[in-house]
């Protein structure tokens, strides 16, 4: 019984980081056609920001509470900056180029910001435990767990409401939809892409370096995390569909729940249940559980 | 396209011939640098096979990974000592797999190709990761390997090995020299620009995809139990997705016109790797990284599109 549970809340609580680790990866394919390697470096760019200004927050003894504000804060901060300087810099003089080119493009972007990430912050981990360890635990149903966690759940479903509000109910949003289903006939009837590129990579990054000030709290912030958070990131957006958000929260839902159940019950599968998940998906539906095939090219 | 001889041939033993020489003068870092560099490079000869059809593997570690396991393992679990042994199960090894896998394998392309290959190597490393019997993360050692009943000992063993991995670079180089210019070969260039003008000529796409991607999941197995034998230690990181990543990384460095192009990009890394180690160490990724960018923007056929033209003209 105590197995189920911890299987029930522990996959709720990965499920709801995969989701706001891999919902800005998504986006940014569905828009652009771009699979975002440096994805994992923006994740890693909001972790080592949020633990450095959370360290810096909490060593001046200022009031607690308004010290998970610097979360969001600095995502939003390198969100914008690397995510325009990524966009402008680089990506703006490649579009065009083949989907597995884009695929190549990131990766060395993402070499290049695994060494800004040491040129800035060094190799030393850097810690930022108090907004977690602040808010205490809760009882669910016998075993103890951290309300940091729980309210991670929430905002995973707070953002997942944004983003699919963003995407239904505003302009933009509209203009992206337009942009997902057909590039061209969008330009021809005068919607600027370009422009909306840059606000869809911004987005992205924003995201991804929200899914990384939200770990911070919770583990050591080293050189390498960005190279983990990728693979898993892939694997949940194949499984859910490359480029459809609801595919994103479904694929979270699934390979969080699976790597819970093999945590409990088969430590040795761990690892290995999340990609043969996302093999058997590619197998049977290459273009994901939720995504619709597109007509081959060729 | 030179129709006459190709001097490929002539370069390849020329220079089989120097780097075994040259090995006995080298101080033994320079020897081992070299050494690991054509082992890894027949990894990346691998993934530029695939790539002249178009298809980029993110997942060739897979192959590199079973090649060493399978090597270290006889050496470690079955005692079996000898180093063509060693390398022929790895090979085995590698090719069985890559025939089962290769029945899917040749239905995908792009991305999909890509994120596939990216999976089952990573499927790959989550087992051995959690294999306790296999070190887990740590790996474990391959016991030193003997040569056709000979143990050889110190200097002369490195000397040994070197010595087996330029012959065999060598041995697969000539082999996939004359594959690129036959029937087969020249289909995966033509798959790449188009694939239904292929069926059109009465070719099966699918059974020349299938037959590059097991020669070149031999290769790399190939390449992979070189490295074992060669570093004398084998962990999971052989099939994580960062090195399958370096290998895509050279092969689009050296470009896909030659098989001579990706020894010269394995081995340019590797003295990079060495060198900006040694006196860079928190910059070279962003060296390699930005070098990739330049590359793609400017110089879209590789180093080996700059020698090949010069090659052409004279």
């Amino acid at each position: 019984m105590l197995t189920a549970v911890a299987i029930v809340v522990d996959g709720a609580v990965f499920a709801a980081w995969l989701f706001i680790v891999s919902v800005g990866l998504t986006l940014i394919y569905g828009v652009m056609r771009i699979l975002n390697i440096a994805h994992g470096s923006l994740y890693a760019l909001g972790a080592y920001t949020a633990a450095w200004l959370v360290g810096a927050y909490f060593a001046q003894g200022y009031p607690p509470l308004a010290g998970y504000l610097l979360l969001p804060a600095a995502a939003l901060l390198v969100g914008v900056v690397a995510g325009l300087a990524i966009e402008r810099g680089v990506l703006r003089l490649m579009y065009g180029r083949d989907e597995v080119i884009m695929v190549l493009v990131t990766y060395a972007i993402f070499l290049v910001l695994e060494d800004v990430i040491k040129l800035i912050w060094g190799v030393d981990p850097y810690f930022a435990y108090q907004p977690y360890g602040l808010l205490g635990t809760v009882d669910v149903l016998g075993l103890p767990y951290p309300i940091y966690d729980l309210a991670t759940i929430a905002l995973a479903i707070v953002i997942g409401a944004v983003v699919w509000w963003g995407l239904n109910r505003t302009r933009v949003g509209k203009l992206l939809i337009a942009v997902i289903h057909d590039r061209e006939m969008s330009m021809a009837v005068g919607i600027d892409v370009t422009r909306l590129f840059a606000v869809t990579f911004v987005l992205g990054a924003v995201l991804a370096a929200l899914g990384g000030a939200v770990s911070a709290p919770k583990i050591s912030v080293v050189p390498g995390i960005g190279v983990e958070v990728i693979v898993l990131a892939f694997a949940v957006v194949v499984i859910g569909g490359l480029g459809s958000v609801g595919g994103a929260m479904i694929g979270a839902v699934i390979v969080g729940f699976a790597r819970a159940a093999a945590v409990h019950l088969l430590p040795e599968a761990e690892l290995f249940v999340i990609y043969a998940i996302m093999a058997a998906v590619l197998v049977v539906r290459p273009y994901g559980l939720f995504a619709k095939p597109e007509a081959r090219r060729i | 396209m030179t129709l006459g001889r190709n001097p490929t041939v002539l370069v390849l033993a020329a220079a089989a011939v120097g780097l075994l020489g040259l090995g006995l003068l080298m101080p033994d870092w320079l020897r081992f640098l070299v050494q690991i560099s054509l082992a890894n490079s027949l990894a990346v000869l691998g993934v530029m096979l695939q790539m002249r059809a178009g298809l980029v593997s993110f997942g060739q570690g897979l192959y590199y990974c079973i090649g060493g396991y399978a090597a270290g393992m006889s050496g470690h679990l079955l005692g079996v000592s000898d180093a063509f042994a060693l390398l022929l199960l790895g090979l085995v090894a590698s090719i069985l797999v890559a025939m089962a896998l290769g029945l899917l394998m040749s239905r995908y392309r792009e991305i999909f190709f890509a994120m596939l290959s990216l999976a089952f190597s990573m499927i790959l490393y989550g087992l051995l990761v959690r294999a306790e019997a296999l070190g887990s993360t740590d790996g474990f050692n391959v016991p030193p390997a003997t040569f056709l009943g000979i143990a050889f000992k110190g200097g002369e063993h490195r000397y040994a090995t070197y010595a087996l991995t330029c012959a065999l670079a060598f041995v697969v180089a000539l082999a996939l020299n004359r594959y690129l210019v036959s029937t087969l070969g020249y289909l995966g260039d033509a798959i790449r620009e188009n694939e239904i003008r292929v069926e059109y000529l009465g070719a099966s796409v699918r059974r020349t995809l299938y037959i590059k991607y097991v020669i070149a999941a031999g290769v790399s197995g190939l390449g992979g139990g070189l490295v074992a034998i060669a570093v004398g230690h084998v962990d999971p990181d052989l099939a994580y997705w960062t090195t399958s990543g370096e290998f895509v990384f050279v092969a689009l460095l050296s470009g896909t016109g030659n098989v001579l192009a990706p020894f010269v990009g394995s081995l340019l890394l590797e003295f990079i790797r060495t060198f900006a180690f040694a006196y860079a160490p928190y910059t070279w990724q962003m060296i390699l990284g930005g070098t990739m960018l330049l590359l793609i923007l400017f110089l879209p056929g590789g180093l080996w599109s700059v020698i090949g033209a010069r090659a052409e003209r004279s």
